[in-house]
């Protein structure tokens, strides 16, 4: 048996979902773009799945831009909507922001202890200069949830002239991003952190945003993102997006009560277990620890052996995991953001689940800390 | 016997890899990354990972990538730098053997329940718990490397395996072409592993450290000629040290950082009779003082004939002066009794 616990990476591919990509993957083959009988068929289906990813996320059909990816979505909301201005994010963004943001001289803002946004610190890094705030709507590894409608105010009240974007990715198996992100202009989802497909996200442009292209071609997505679209990839993202819209309420409740019992059970019988981040200012899916002493790179390791997968900070390109940018934006030192890690659940995670990792986690930590 | 094996993504820890799966171990590998910095040469790259990484898909092994870099740069970079800034030549490869395969990786190995170690090093070692353990040159002399291992004590010995120690190097890359490995023919690597080659030494440690232009001079305080930065240069060293074809070479005999003087000299002048040595280690117990040994001083060097004196070696026939920071290494025959550094 495997528990999987690093849903926050990504999630299992919905049976719903599947099912519903695929006749696009075998017999309905056509490009959308096509004027044929195919073709039409295929372009039914992407306006069919527009409307609902618009209805899930409080958008107009025409303010959805398919992408290829959440990066990409992210990557079009900055650098798309920057103009010559000057682009603002928070410190604990994912790197799919916070690396475009960084790459043109962008300001960053500072969190407190939990990951929550600094608004004094923000107040003071805008002005009428900047064009773009970016504000995440859930951090990714702690699970924190952004305050975005006093964001909204600050960024009115300092910066005129810029829009706000929010990156959901992570918001959306928990939190209704159409209400919670309604002020914002510009909103990142990806469908493979909600039981879609990967390599398929979609940016929402309010209307009256300017965005520039990144990618030039046919003109796809009204010529925001060209490329043919991904019929069964799209189509799997907005079958994804209903059930996990629909069917939130009750999977906050019973995934909450699941983290809670893992989370309280572990800092009762694992001694120097620590929790990162203030439980009630984040996502019901997430579970953060640290076990002094212990270094995450081999817990990691330790648990995969016992069938448990967790994850701890970000891989880089060579599959090491890097020191987290997140928890020392937070204040953590290196030596406690190097003995943490993220258990994060989703909707298919079990009891049984929580039952093994209550078992492995306690006994791997035990042997690391007495050889 | 559970094994993790140190895959660095060239042939011959593949090759260690795959010998070790042949003979039924339960084998894990892992990929140590140890540098952040920009590299070509090395065990870092994306690339060396990927090689290890399909290797052992290959040989359906896990693999796991370990994030060392602050160790590396701890023990291996940062003394790197300031044996340099100090006149010194050190070798990093000893340390990092030192710092992190036989001591951090080992470590985790332990703590990951594995029995033993394996890395892909031309070195053998022979024993058993009883008796004990001893550390022997490679089966391929021009590859050997048990000069870079001769820190190793019992207790290291004892839990490392090197599968391709009794292979030449022409077997090995036999070995992985059968087994369609795809690093079968992979260059050795070369150099240093953090130094881009590009670039080179004096670009990696002038960004590090303030390089200081010297004056050259002989051994009777003659100023001969001038060198860009003094930290650069090594004792023994011949190349860049005045006017070419003026009668006898000129060789380092010293640097001097402080005054930053290098005093050159000739060939004979090069000689010497005995060499001090700190920070002796040893395989087992520790030479007696006075056996007579062959001592290595670099890693492919000739080994030469000496006697022990405890605080360092006596020359049976003068040798060429050691650079202060290089690794003296004992054999008995081709079994290593232990090593130092050159003070």
């Amino acid at each position: 048996m495997v528990a999987y616990l690093d849903h926050a990476a990504t999630s299992p591919l919905r049976p719903k979902a599947l099912a519903a990509m695929e006749p696009y993957l075998t017999e309905q083959y056509g490009n959308p773009s096509s004027g044929h009988s195919l073709g039409r068929r295929a372009r039914q289906a992407v306006d069919e799945a527009r409307e609902t990813v618009a209805a899930c996320l409080g958008a107009q059909p025409g303010e959805v831009v398919f992408t290829g990816s959440g990066t990409e979505a992210d990557n079009l909301a900055v650098s798309g909507a920057r103009g010559d201005g000057v682009v603002v994010c928070t410190a604990v963004e994912h790197h799919a922001v916070l690396h475009p943001v960084e790459s043109v001289g962008g300001r960053v803002v500072g969190v407190d202890g939990n990951g929550v946004i600094d608004l004094d610190a923000l107040a003071a890094a805008l002005d009428p200069s900047v064009t773009v705030v970016s504000v995440m709507l859930v951090n990714n590894e702690v699970g924190t949830i952004q305050p975005l409608e006093q964001v909204v105010e600050v960024v009115l009240a300092h910066a005129p002239n810029a829009v706000l974007h929010t990156d959901a990715v992570q918001a959306f198996p928990w939190v209704d991003v159409s209400h919670a992100a309604r002020d914002a202009s510009l909103i990142s989802v990806s469908a493979h952190k909600f039981g879609g497909p990967k390599g398929v996200g979609a940016l929402v442009v309010r209307d009256g945003t300017p965005v520039r292209a990144q990618i030039l071609g046919g003109g796809q997505e009204r010529d925001r993102r060209s490329g043919t679209t991904d019929v069964a990839g799209v189509v799997g993202m907005a079958a994804a997006m209903a059930l996990t819209h629909t069917t939130r309420a009750a999977t906050v409740g019973r995934v909450a009560r699941l983290r809670d019992r893992l989370a309280n059970e572990l800092l009762k019988r694992v001694p120097g277990t620590a929790e990162t981040g203030d439980r009630g200012g984040k996502v019901a899916g997430n579970c953060h620890l640290r076990f002094e002493g212990v270094e995450s790179e081999a817990l990691l390791v330790l648990l995969d052996d016992a069938g448990v997968c967790g994850s701890a900070g970000s891989a880089c390109a060579s599959g090491a995991i890097e020191p987290s940018h997140v928890l020392l934006a937070m204040g953590l030192t290196a030596a406690e953001a190097a003995t943490s890690i993220r258990l994060s659940l989703g909707a298919t995670t079990t009891a049984e689940d929580i039952d093994l990792a209550l078992k492995a986690v306690p006994d791997a930590v035990a042997q690391l800390r007495n050889g | 016997m559970r094994v993790l094996v140190a895959m660095s993504g060239g042939v011959d820890s593949s090759v260690a890899a795959a010998l070790l799966v042949d003979a039924g171990h339960d084998v894990v590998g892992a990929t140590m990354k140890l540098w952040g910095g920009p590299s070509d040469t090395g065990c870092c790259s994306v690339a060396d990972v990927e090689d290890a990484r399909r290797v052992a898909q290959q040989l359906g092994i896990d693999h796991h990538v370990f994030n060392f870099t602050d160790s590396f740069d701890a023990d291996v970079v940062v003394p790197y730098v300031a044996d340099h800034a100090a006149g010194r030549t050190p070798n990093p490869c000893v340390e990092c053997n030192r710092s992190l395969k036989f001591d951090r990786f080992l470590r985790r190995a332990d703590a990951l329940g594995f029995d033993a170690i394996a890395t892909g090093h031309h070195a053998r070692i022979d024993g058993d718990p009883a008796c004990g353990w001893s550390l022997g040159r490679g089966r391929d002399r021009d590859k050997d490397q048990s000069y870079v291992l001769h820190m190793l004590g019992q207790d290291q010995l004892g839990r490392t395996l090197l599968p391709v120690g009794a292979m030449t190097k022409d077997e090995v890359r036999a070995v992985a072409a059968a087994a369609g490995l795809r690093t079968a023919a992979k260059p050795d690597s070369q150099d240093v592993c953090f130094i881009a080659s590009g670039a080179g030494r004096s670009a990696f440690l002038g960004e590090r450290i303030a390089l200081h232009p010297g004056r050259v001079v002989d051994t009777d305080g003659r100023h001969v000629g001038d060198v860009e930065a003094v930290e650069l240069v090594t004792v023994g060293q011949r190349k860049g040290l005045g006017p070419v074809g003026a009668g006898v070479p000129r060789y380092a005999l010293a640097v001097d950082v402080a005054s930053a003087t290098v005093t050159v000299g000739s060939p004979d002048e090069l000689l010497v009779t005995a060499t001090a040595v700190t920070a002796w280690t040893w395989t087992a117990d520790a030479a007696a003082i006075g056996t007579v040994v062959e001592a290595q001083t670099s890693a492919h060097g000739e080994p030469r004939p000496a006697v022990f004196t405890g605080g360092g070696v006596e020359w049976s026939r003068p040798a060429k002066r050691v650079a202060p920071g290089q690794s003296v290494v004992l054999y008995d025959g081709d079994r290593v009794l232990g090593g130092g550094r050159a003070a």
